[in-house]
């Protein structure tokens, strides 16, 4: 399966998401418009990934900003990554949530998303 | 007689204000506008904290602008097109700010908007967060393609109510005045 990536802009994320070695990362701002087409080959990667996931998937979330259009996108994502974790077991994906020190802001979006979901965050502050 | 749309932007235009607009607004000019928010926070030296609650509420409400005002009266889309918004965002204190903007709405949308207000200034902090993350999870968009989540963020975001008032414009159209404060 092919490497997704996807060069971040003032308004959309990097993305970078690697089948072989089960590494996902988003990182940026989030804060596009329209932010269904930003994340539709994202999400139509992951229902691809799910069938045949790696052993273990490592999620590396860093956002500086996110709109609510992208809330709801992101959610989808965490939501295809949640077959994953229910096909994979416990070991099988890991959430890495990052947010800068003073960004309680973050870190609540961060522990909203986990209190909707059934797979663990690691939340990771990030000193500036 | 109309409300005097000029008059009120000329009165909330004045203090130490970070940007001000008063004509059409786009998705290219909300990206300016943004870069040049975020460039007024840093010559204000505001902290990280404070910087990044205003830019992020500045998202949400210039993209509510950009989404949900209504098409304004012929008079004003002659002269501006068809997407009209002003705002104001100043600095009123040590960590305080305040997002002013006035947009037309539809006569038949006032009860919708202000319920759906006065509901949100109503909930507790909790029951802001119980009802974001409802929303958040119920697999819809509205057809502007937000999930209507942008003002109970806000709320959610900055802890404070919001203050709003319907002007009457023309039998059709009220002006909508809305003022969010943020602070840390």
């Amino acid at each position: 399966m092919e490497t997704l990536s996807l060069q971040g802009s003032p308004k959309t994320p990097t993305v970078e998401m690697n089948a072989e070695s089960g590494v996902i990362e988003i990182k940026g701002r989030s804060i596009p418009e329209n932010s269904i087409d930003f994340y539709r080959p994202v999400v139509d990667w992951l229902d691809k990934y799910s069938e045949n996931p790696a052993n273990e998937t490592v999620v590396n979330i860093q956002l500086e900003y996110f709109n609510t259009s992208s809330s709801k996108c992101i959610l989808d994502v965490f939501k295809k990554l949640e077959t994953v974790y229910k096909k994979n077991g416990e070991k099988g994906v890991v959430i890495n949530w990052y947010y800068e020190e003073d960004d309680e802001d973050m870190l609540e979006a961060g522990e909203d998303y986990q209190s909707i979901l059934k797979i663990p965050f690691k939340m990771i502050e990030l000193e500036e | 007689m109309a409300f005097d749309i000029e008059e009120w932007y000329n009165e909330v235009n004045n203090g130490d204000v970070v940007l001000s607009h008063y004509g059409a607004i786009t998705a290219n000019a909300i990206t300016l506008m943004l870069d040049d928010i975020e460039q007024g926070l840093y010559d204000r030296n505001e902290k990280s904290k404070l910087r990044k609650k205003v830019y992020n509420v500045m998202v949400e409400a210039l993209q509510n602008l950009f989404h949900h005002a209504d098409l304004p009266p012929q008079n004003v889309i002659d002269k501006f097109g068809e997407k009209f918004a002003t705002f104001v965002l100043k600095k009123e204190g040590e960590n305080n700010y305040s997002f002013i903007s006035g947009n037309f709405i539809r006569k038949d949308r006032v009860k919708f908007i202000k319920d759906r207000i006065d509901q949100i200034n109503h909930l507790s902090p909790e029951e802001l967060k119980i009802l974001y993350k409802l929303i958040l999870n119920n697999n819809e968009f509205s057809d502007k393609g937000g999930g209507g989540l942008g003002l109970v963020d806000i709320a959610k975001r900055t802890g404070h109510e919001y203050h709003y008032m319907f002007h009457n414009y023309t039998d059709e159209f009220y002006f909508f005045c809305l003022k969010i404060t943020i602070s840390t």
